[in-house]
């Protein structure tokens, strides 16, 4: 049963979906070990962007006020797609990425361990 | 009168006799309807009633004891605010950091009191046995009340200090306080027995004394007089509200032995939900308060561990077991305030309320209420922003979170074994992915995705351009979509959020009362 | 019946005064807790408040119905009469 409720095979709309983007869509971005910044971000994306131009551009941006940021070595960095360890190509899109509308991706800085070691 | 009089006068009837007549004797069966057309909404969450007659009615309160207890009450909250108003109580407080409590109880909670009149009175409507309906009629009048005298009670620091001066429409679009909304929602678009579960069980029975009791002892122990009134008056009918959830639930037990993997599914839902909405009264007690109570391990021990303990032992004979992911919210209990005080220390400049970092001798609290936690994970961010804030340089968080689909808390809780490790789980559904912070909101979410792919996620529709006044361009040159949302949102901007030591409130305290913005 | 705790707390004024004194009375293993602006008395598995023990202590009638005016919170399975109000786990 997909929900309990008064009408048969009632279905809800999905507010989410891509087509309310205009364009756009959704990419989640966290960042390991590194919890200063509270929770994973959510920014809006058009689905053609290089993902180097993410890694290069759009990540350091989005972190810059972790004192980190700066020392990150990026040809040293682990990158996750669901939780899975992949191998991004920094020439092609997000989409050809497999990192589609409300994909989430994670990236851990080997070395890095927050403020003080403290993961934050 | 040709009424012959009894023998030995009037017989008084007994307590039992009396309740009984008030809620048997005022129903009756539909004769030229069908009873399941004048009840449509009874049966289909699969919940099986046979004999509505065995519903046991704890406190037998008939109406003339109701509204002479209730009068009583009244007058005395009502004596209390007049002599608070004037003797200027609003300044007699620790510091103006506790006002923050308010700003959040009166957007975030008292809007849930006028939701739960409005629940408990469709709930009331849809059952078919009579004392039930009595038993939610009366309720709505209390929650009725308490959103009432909340407002009349809160109104008077409205007047001195900022970010209190729309609760309703702030409630119905700010981010943080759509996790509230949602939650009473989910609630009163569920069916009568799942409501009732779900507020007057899971809620109101084996959660809310993690609300009220250490809230209202916490503003007692920094001079609130107001607030300690109008709690302990809502808490008051709260004892009864709290009975009606354990008989509710103990009847749905005994009526048929079909309910019972019903309402089990039920408690692990609503446990988990009040769970992820009392993160914002941990905050409260371990940051909040400049005077602190206890702390909310400990509060949850006294009040989820022992008490929740000793209502399910007494459960278990009907084979309810503890809610799933009880355990998980006990590992939790070390971190939880301070994963949520992280929340909104980045996002306070979107809040209607502030933030701030605590004192040196606050922190020395923390350390010893939080042994294994604060000083290995906490501390050293808290420094570090406190290093950042003297440099001129206070850190706010510039980009929106991550959401879970179901709570709509940002995703900032951790892995339940690991506090370093933001806990991230996802599910599939209908070409779409959705995302959650933990795996009771998952578990949510897969029993009723048609429910829930509905969220309406306030960082998205933000993104979607839905947050906006009307009538404003988005496409207008120099538009900021951000500041937009503020707006949107009802707030004084420069007023509301951001750093409590940058606050007006702040500098109106120093300058009306002479007394330090941050007690020592 | 279970030794697990049962409580009912109340808001700490000279109303709640007799009636503190008289659940100690009635309940000899009861345990009273003050915090701030709250009483909180535990007991292992049952305890009652008897309404002729806090006649005794306030000089006139009472209606047990009137302990709602201070409750603050409880815990445990309830029954009331005209005489007990007495909380319970099975």
């Amino acid at each position: 049963m997909s929900v309990n409720a008064i009408t048969p095979d009632y279905t809800g709309e999905i507010k989410d979906r891509v087509e309310n983007f205009h364009g756009q869509q959704l990419i989640y971005i966290g960042w390991e070990d590194h919890l200063m910044y509270c929770a994973p971000l959510c920014i809006p994306v058009l689905p053609s962007l290089p993902f180097g131009t993410l890694r290069d551009q759009i990540i350091p941006k989005l972190y810059e006020l972790h004192p980190d940021m700066a020392k990150v070595d990026w040809n040293e960095v682990v990158w996750l797609r669901s939780g899975q360890p992949f191998t991004p190509d920094p020439e092609k899109s997000l989409v050809d990425n497999g990192l589609g509308h409300k994909a989430v991706i994670r990236f851990r800085t080997p070395g890095l361990t927050g403020i003080g070691g403290s993961c934050s | 009168m040709n009424m012959p009089a009894a023998p030995n006068g009037p017989k008084k009837l007994s307590l039992k006799e009396n309740y009984a007549l008030l809620t048997r004797g005022l129903g009756w069966d539909t004769s030229y309807e069908d009873m399941d057309k004048a009840f449509p909404l009874d049966k289909f969450e699969g919940i099986r009633i046979h004999d509505w007659e065995k519903w046991e009615d704890p406190f037998r309160l008939t109406m003339d004891a109701y509204w002479k207890y209730q009068g009583e009450k009244e007058r005395k909250l009502y004596a209390i605010v007049d002599a608070f108003q004037q003797n200027n109580g609003q300044f007699n407080v620790v510091d103006a950091r506790y006002i923050n409590t308010l700003k959040l109880f009166l957007t975030g909670v008292s809007p849930l009191e006028y939701a739960a009149h409005r629940g408990f009175a469709m709930a009331g409507r849809n059952f078919r046995g009579t004392s039930a309906r009595i038993a939610c009629q009366m309720q709505a009048i209390d929650e009725l009340r308490h959103a009432q005298t909340q407002a009349h009670t809160i109104s008077q620091y409205n007047k001195f200090f900022n970010g209190l001066h729309d609760p309703g429409h702030m409630h119905d679009r700010v981010w943080y306080l759509s996790v509230p909304k949602s939650y009473f929602e989910d609630a009163m678009t569920a069916g009568p027995f799942e409501f009732v579960t779900a507020i007057s069980f899971s809620f109101e029975y084996v959660l809310t004394n993690l609300l009220f009791m250490p809230f209202m002892s916490g503003a007692a122990y920094n001079g609130d007089m107001a607030t300690v009134t109008f709690g302990f008056s809502a808490q008051s009918d709260e004892s009864r509200h709290m009975t009606l959830g354990l008989e509710v639930v103990k009847f749905i037990l005994e009526q048929d032995p079909a309910n019972i993997p019903i309402v089990q599914r039920w408690l692990d839902k609503w446990f988990w939900r009040g769970y992820r909405l009392l993160g914002l009264v941990s905050m409260m007690m371990d940051y909040m308060l400049p005077r602190r109570v206890m702390s909310w391990a400990e509060a949850w021990e006294m009040y989820f561990e022992q008490n929740g303990g000793a209502l399910f032992n007494d459960l278990a004979r009907y084979g309810i077991r503890m809610p799933k992911y009880h355990d998980v919210a006990s590992m939790e209990k070390h971190r939880l305030s301070h994963e949520v005080w992280g929340i909104f220390y980045n996002y306070t400049h979107a809040a209607a309320f502030h933030t701030w970092v605590p004192e040196q001798a606050e922190m020395e609290w923390l350390a010893s209420k939080y042994p294994e936690t604060f000083d290995r994970l906490y501390r050293p961010r808290l420094e570090y922003w406190r290093a950042q804030q003297e440099q001129g340089k206070r850190f706010y968080n510039p980009t929106l979170p991550m959401l879970c689909q179901t709570c709509q808390i940002p995703m900032g809780f951790t892995e339940p074994d690991d506090p370093t490790k933001i806990c991230y789980r996802e599910s599939d559904y209908r070409d779409n992915k959705f995302h959650f912070c933990s795996d009771g909101c998952k578990d949510i979410f897969d029993n009723e995705p048609e429910k829930y792919v509905q969220s309406w996620l306030p960082v998205h529709q933000i993104y979607q351009g839905n947050c906006f006044r009307p009538g404003v361009d988005p496409t207008a040159p120099g538009f900021d979509p951000l500041a937009e949302v503020l707006l949107y949102y009802g707030y004084h901007v420069g007023e509301d959020g951001g750093e409590y030591l940058d606050s007006p409130d702040r500098r109106n305290w120093e300058q009306w009362t002479g007394k330090p913005a941050v007690a020592t | 019946m279970s030794s697990d705790t049962v409580f009912i707390a109340f808001q700490a004024n000279d109303d709640t005064r007799p009636i503190i004194e008289a659940i100690e009375a009635d309940n000899p293993e009861a345990r009273v807790a003050h915090f701030p602006a709250m009483i909180k008395v535990d007991a292992p598995g049952r305890l009652v408040v008897r309404r002729e023990s806090i006649e005794e202590r306030l000089g006139r009638a009472y209606d047990l119905r009137e302990l709602q005016i201070n409750l603050v919170s409880l815990s445990g399975n309830i029954d009331e009469s005209e005489d007990e109000f007495v909380l319970c786990w099975n």
